[in-house]
């Protein structure tokens, strides 16, 4: 065994380096990273050993260490590890312009809104302001064309998608519609229809 | 659960390209490519392609995690983007580490984000574009080193819901339609593709179990046979556990054996409503 051993590293010298072929033949007895295994005894192949120690090119360490040394170096390794990044690689489809975090959007954005209009119509006779519906209307009805529909669209299209991607959720609580396919197409078609329904409202409110 | 099936049948099918024999359309890394391989009349034009791969060295903690670009001659290269990454470990990069055991996707040791999704880089081609490949690992979690990242809390919110059966009567009698229930669960390899594509995992993991682990919880609430629905249930009973699942479906997109965690989810949320 360690004669053919020897003669297979010899050869692996002279051929080409293959990793995966020198990480079996120097796999180290004691792996730090490792805690609930406990320290294999030292290679029979000691000669074996010392020699790809010797080796400049050896990858792997045989240092023995305690269990409880192994344990501290895991947790000092731990303590330092980064987290991989996320939302900075995710396919942003489905992270930054994905149905559900528009539905949390668009949902705050409605209920935070009806909370501060509700605050400042209650303050507004004390403060002296004007937000009447007479007098909002009347201020709307001056604007300009182009930033009336704009101003309708951008109230509307929150509207119409949280309404319809609320529909998709309740079907979805039925456990129903979760075939990859339908997840795909359906989150376009909301997007589609809502965008529709949103210029509806735009062109005869 | 028949939903759950003929979707992964489909899937398989709609791989398939319809021009190639059948013997070149197994998606396995094992059946070669026909592009991909050394042709004599293409030999001579070589098709670079760069890989961008996501490092970090635990011997050097200071250095921040880092990509590195390596280029490879796609015409010497397997179709998939695992035989990209052992080719660079053996012949450009030794230092380059990552996770891989049975390359055929059925180990789930080589689960990583390729290109915006997390996916076993067994099964998934590389694409014959010129674009850059980006090799991140899997999202969210601790990075090891290089595209290993640390499973340790996941594993142990597998153990946490006692994967295994429990009865207290001796026979295990099941029906055939009762079998058919674990059709599309039984599947799951516990890559973690699933559970770190999903951002509300991202931010809770330390208390939500997340998409895999919640399939799995599902395998053995729809057994026929487990005699402890009521304490499975009960173990998901509170804001966390379970209903952290905001249906983002991120888990049904990315699942690389085509499995559905998604359905799986909701089919435990209508089991503890009803």
């Amino acid at each position: 065994m360690n004669v053919s051993r020897v003669g297979v590293r010899a050869l692996q010298q002279g051929a080409k380096p293959n990793v995966f072929f020198s990480q079996n033949l120097l796999a180290s007895p004691s792996t730090p990273s490792r805690p609930g295994v406990p320290a294999a005894p030292p290679p029979s192949t000691n000669k074996l050993t010392k020699t790809t120690c010797d080796d400049t090119s050896s990858p792997a360490s045989t240092n023995k260490i305690t269990e409880n040394d192994a344990q501290s170096l895991l947790a000092a390794q731990r303590r330092q590890r980064p987290i991989s990044p996320h939302l900075q690689v995710y396919d942003p489809t489905q992270t930054w312009f994905g149905g559900s975090i528009w539905n949390r959007i668009t949902g705050s954005v409605f209920s935070g809104g009806l909370y501060i209009f509700g605050a400042t119509y209650l303050a507004a006779p004390l403060l002296g302001w004007h937000i009447e519906s007479a007098s909002m209307a009347a201020a709307f009805g001056s604007l300009p064309l182009a930033v009336k529909g704009s101003l309708k669209f951008l109230m509307a299209w929150p509207f119409a998608f949280h309404g319809i991607n609320s529909m998709r959720h309740l079907t979805w609580d039925t456990a129903k519609g979760f075939s990859k396919k339908s997840v795909m197409s359906g989150g376009y078609a909301i997007l589609g229809a809502s965008v529709v329904s949103a210029l509806g409202m735009v062109l005869f409110f | 659960m028949a939903a759950l099936r003929s979707s992964s049948r489909l899937l398989a099918t709609a791989s398939r390209s319809a021009f190639k024999p059948a013997v070149f359309t197994r998606s396995m890394a094992t059946v070669g490519d026909a592009t991909n391989q050394a042709d004599p009349k293409n030999s001579s034009v070589s098709k670079m392609k760069k890989f961008q791969i996501y490092r970090w060295n635990p011997d050097q903690p200071t250095e921040k995690p880092k990509m590195q670009t390596y280029e490879l001659d796609l015409n010497k290269t397997g179709p998939m983007v695992l035989d990209a990454l052992v080719r660079i470990k053996n012949e450009i990069d030794p230092t380059l580490t990552f996770r891989r055991s049975c390359r055929e996707g059925i180990c789930g040791s080589c689960a990583m984000n390729i290109n915006g999704t997390n996916t076993l880089a067994c099964l998934c081609r590389i694409p014959t574009d010129t674009a850059d490949m980006k090799v991140y690992p899997l999202p969210h979690t601790y990075v090891v080193k290089d595209l290993v990242p640390d499973l340790t809390h996941f594993y142990k919110q597998y153990k946490s819901i006692k994967p295994y059966l429990q009865r207290d009567t001796p026979e295990y009698r099941q029906s055939k339609a009762d079998r058919r229930k674990l059709d599309g669960l039984y599947e799951c390899i516990l890559c973690a593709c699933c559970s770190t594509s999903c951002p509300s995992y991202w931010w809770n993991q330390e208390e939500y179990l997340g998409p895999a682990i919640l399939l799995q919880s599902y395998r053995w609430i729809i057994d026929s046979r487990d005699e402890r629905l009521s304490e499975r249930k009960a173990a998901l009973d509170n804001s966390m556990s379970l209903y952290r699942c905001h249906t983002i479906l991120n888990c049904t997109r990315t699942c690389p054996k085509g499995l559905n965690p998604g359905l799986a989810i909701a089919e435990i949320k209508k089991e503890m409503a009803f």
